[in-house]
C-alpha cells in the first residue's frame, strides 16, 4: 500500500513535534545547566582578580575574564592563612573516620544480619530509633564529654564520635542481607570459621554496599562543619570548612579580599569534583539504595 | 548438644562482631541522649557546678506571662526563630516540585545525561562554606554580581532601580536565603530519587494510557504522580525533617543569623546558647523541643505514609 499525502503529513508533523520537543529539552536543560554554572564561573573569576579590581563596580564593564590574569591568590592564599594545614587536617580526619566507620560498621552489620544471639532485633530497634534523632540533642553532651576528656582541640575529638554510625551499620546490614544463605553454608562445609565467612565470603561480595559508604562517610566528613567548629580552638587544629571559615572572619570589619577568599573556596571544592567525576556510579546508586539525604 | 554448644559460640561471635561498634554507639548515642534529657532539667555554664532546675528551662521556652495586661511570651527570640525555620521551610514544596520538574526533563533519553547530572549535582558535592561564601559574594549588596545585574537592566529600560540589601534588610535576607537553597538543592539527591522513582513505572501503565488518549498531561497526572508518590512523600518528610535541624552554617557565615535575628534558625539559636552564652542546659531543653517535632513528624509518616501513598519499595 502506497502512502498517501495525508500520512506524509502526519509522518512529516510527528517529526517535527518530536524535534520541537527535544529542542525545548535541551534548551531547558542548558539554560538551567548556566545556573549552575554561572556562579561557579563567577568565583573563578573572581579568584583570578587582584584586591582592587575585585571592587570596581562598573555598570558597563562586568569584568567575567580578568586581564591580565592575576595567579598570585593562588599562592597568597597559602601564605595567608595555614591552607596546607588544614587541608592535610581534613585528609587526615576523612581517612581516620572513614577507614574506622567503615570497619566498625562492617562488624556489626555482620552481627544484626547473619549471627544469632539474644538481644539482638533489640539492640538492633535501638540503632533504627536512634536514627531520628537530631543531630544536636546528642552534640550537646558529646561536647561536653569532650571537654570532660580533655579532648577539646585534639584530633580525638575531630575522629572518635564521627567513627560510629548507625547509619553506616544500618546501610550495610541492609545490603549483608541479600547475600544468599547458601554461599555461607557451603563454606561453612568447607570448615570456614564465623570470622573467614566475614572476611571471605561476605565482605568481597559487598564491595558495592562498601564503596559507597566510603565515599559517603569521606564526603559528608570532609563538609562536617559545626562538630568541628565546636571543638577546634587553635588555627592548627581547623579543617578545611572551619579553617574556610575562619578565614573569612579575619575580615570582620572589611571588605574581605573576596579574590583570596574565592581562590580558598576554588581549591576546597577541586578534588571532590574530581572524585565525583570518576565515581559518580557510587553516588547515584549509593542513593538509590539507600534513599538517603546527605 | 553440639547445635547448642554451635549456637552459644555463633552467640559469642555475634557480641564479639558488635562491640567495637556498641561501645561508641553506648558512648557517643545512646548515654548522651539521656543525659541531654538531663541537661535540660539543669542550669550549667559548664564552669561551675550544674544546679537541677526542675522544668525551669520548659517554663522559659514555652511559657507565656503577663504583661501590662498583654501575653507575652517568656523567650520571645526562641519564638522568632520558631518562625524563622517554618518561614525558611516555605521553599520545600517549591524546591521538591524544581527537582520532580528537573528528573521529569532529565528522563527524556538525553544526551549527555552524566554531564548535566553531573553539573546540577555540582552544589551538593561542594563544601557548604564554600557555597555560602560564594552567594555572601553574589548577594553583596556594593559590589556583588547581583546588584550589578540588576542596575544594568535598570538602566537598559531606563527604570530607576536601587540596590538591593540581599542579606542586610529584614525583608531581603530571608527569601535571599531561599533562593539560594532552591539553587543547592535543584539537582541533588531528592531529583536523582525522583529519576530512579521515574524509571520504576511500568511501562505498561504509560502504553494503557495512551491507548485510553490520554495526553501528556493526563499521563503525568494519572500514571506518573500517583506512582511515584512514595518517592514524593519521603523526599517532603525527610526535607521537613531536615528543615527543623537547618540553617546553621548559611547564618553562621552569611549573616551572622541577622539582620535583626530575622536568620538566626532553631540550630542556630541552639549553637549560640551551647557556645556563645554557655546556656547548656537551655541548649538541650530546644534540643529536645526540636526532637519532639521531629518525632511526631516521623510519627505521621508511619502512620500516614502507608496509607496515602503507595508504598512498594521502602
Amino acid at each position: 500500500m502506497q502512502q498517501g499525502p495525508v500520512e506524509i503529513n502526519k509522518v512529516m508533523n510527528k517529526r517535527l513535534r518530536s524535534f520541537l520537543k527535544k529542542s525545548a529539552i535541551y534548551a531547558f536543560l542548558i539554560a538551567g545547566g548556566a545556573t549552575m554554572i554561572v556562579p561557579f564561573a563567577w568565583i573563578l573569576s573572581t579568584s583570578l582578580k587582584p584586591y582592587s579590581s575585585v571592587f570596581i563596580f562598573n555598570i558597563k564593564d562586568i569584568q567575567w575574564f580578568p586581564h591580565p590574569v592575576y595567579w598570585k591568590n593562588y599562592i597568597d592564599v597559602w601564605k595567608v592563612v595555614p591552607f596546607a594545614k588544614f587541608y592535610l587536617n581534613s585528609i587526615f580526619v576523612a581517612v581516620c573516620v572513614t577507614f574506622g566507620q567503615v570497619v566498625t560498621s562492617a562488624g556489626a552489620a555482620y552481627a544484626f544480619s547473619r549471627l544469632r544471639f539474644p538481644g539482638r532485633d533489640n539492640i538492633f530497634f535501638a540503632y533504627l530509633a536512634t536514627m531520628m534523632i537530631p543531630g544536636s540533642v546528642t552534640m550537646i553532651p558529646v561536647f561536653a564529654l569532650m571537654r570532660t576528656f580533655g579532648w577539646i582541640d585534639t584530633y580525638k575529638a575531630l575522629i572518635v564520635p564521627a567513627i560510629f554510625s548507625a547509619y553506616g551499620t544500618f546501610l550495610l546490614r541492609q545490603f549483608f542481607m541479600t547475600i544468599p544463605k547458601d554461599l555461607e553454608d557451603a563454606a561453612k562445609i568447607d570448615g570456614c570459621s564465623l570470622w573467614g565467612i566475614f572476611w571471605r565470603v561476605i565482605m568481597p561480595l559487598s564491595h558495592t554496599a562498601i564503596a559507597t559508604l566510603t565515599i559517603f562517610v569521606s564526603l559528608g566528613n570532609w563538609v562536617s562543619f559545626m562538630w568541628p567548629l565546636l571543638v577546634t580552638n587553635s588555627i592548627e587544629k581547623r579543617t578545611l570548612p572551619v579553617g574556610l571559615a575562619y578565614f573569612q572572619e579575619l575580615y570582620q570589619y572589611a571588605q574581605p579580599d573576596w579574590g583570596l577568599l574565592m581562590a580558598g573556596s576554588l581549591i576546597t571544592m577541586v578534588p571532590v569534583i574530581i572524585v565525583f567525576l570518576f565515581n559518580q556510579r557510587f553516588f547515584v546508586e549509593g542513593i538509590k539504595l539507600t534513599g538517603m539525604k546527605g | 548438644m553440639a547445635r547448642a554448644r554451635g549456637l552459644e559460640k555463633e552467640a559469642m561471635a555475634g557480641y564479639l562482631f558488635l562491640l567495637p561498634n556498641f561501645m561508641g554507639f553506648m558512648v557517643f548515642t545512646l548515654v548522651p541522649v539521656a543525659l541531654s534529657l538531663v541537661l535540660s532539667f539543669v542550669d550549667w555554664d559548664m564552669l561551675s557546678a550544674p544546679k537541677f532546675v526542675g522544668l525551669q528551662n520548659f517554663i522559659r521556652l514555652l511559657g507565656f506571662h503577663n504583661e501590662a495586661g498583654r501575653l507575652a511570651a517568656n523567650d520571645p527570640l526562641f519564638w522568632k526563630c520558631v518562625g524563622n525555620t517554618l518561614f525558611l521551610m516555605a521553599i520545600i514544596p517549591v524546591q521538591i516540585m524544581a527537582s520532580l520538574g528537573l528528573a521529569l526533563v532529565m528522563n527524556q533519553k538525553v544526551r549527555l545525561i552524566n554531564m548535566f547530572r553531573a553539573v546540577y549535582f555540582l552544589p551538593t558535592i561542594t563544601n557548604g562554606v564554600a557555597i555560602c561564601l560564594l552567594w555572601a559574594w553574589l548577594y553583596n549588596s556594593e559590589f556583588g554580581l547581583f546588584n550589578n545585574m540588576l542596575l544594568r537592566v535598570g538602566e537598559a529600560l531606563s527604570v530607576p532601580v536601587q540596590r538591593v540589601e540581599w542579606l542586610t534588610s529584614v525583608a531581603w535576607a530571608k527569601p535571599s536565603l531561599m533562593l539560594m537553597g532552591l539553587w543547592i538543592m535543584l539537582g541533588g539527591y531528592n531529583m536523582i530519587l525522583f529519576m530512579a522513582a521515574l524509571q520504576g513505572v511500568p511501562k505498561e501503565l504509560y502504553e494503557a494510557a495512551e491507548i485510553d488518549g490520554a495526553g501528556s498531561w493526563h499521563k503525568f497526572w494519572n500514571v506518573t504522580w500517583p506512582m511515584i508518590s512514595p518517592t514524593t512523600f519521603f523526599v517532603f518528610i525527610m526535607a521537613v525533617i531536615g528543615g527543623f535541624q537547618g540553617g546553621f552554617m548559611q547564618a553562621y557565615i552569611m549573616t551572622g543569623g541577622g539582620p535583626d535575628r530575622s536568620t538566626t534558625t532553631l540550630e542556630y539559636l541552639i549553637y549560640n546558647h551551647l557556645y556563645s552564652w554557655q546556656h547548656v542546659g537551655y541548649a538541650a531543653s530546644i534540643a529536645w523541643f526540636v526532637f519532639v517535632i521531629v518525632f511526631v513528624v516521623t510519627l505521621f509518616n508511619w502512620k500516614f505514609g502507608g496509607k496515602v501513598v503507595q508504598y512498594s519499595h521502602y
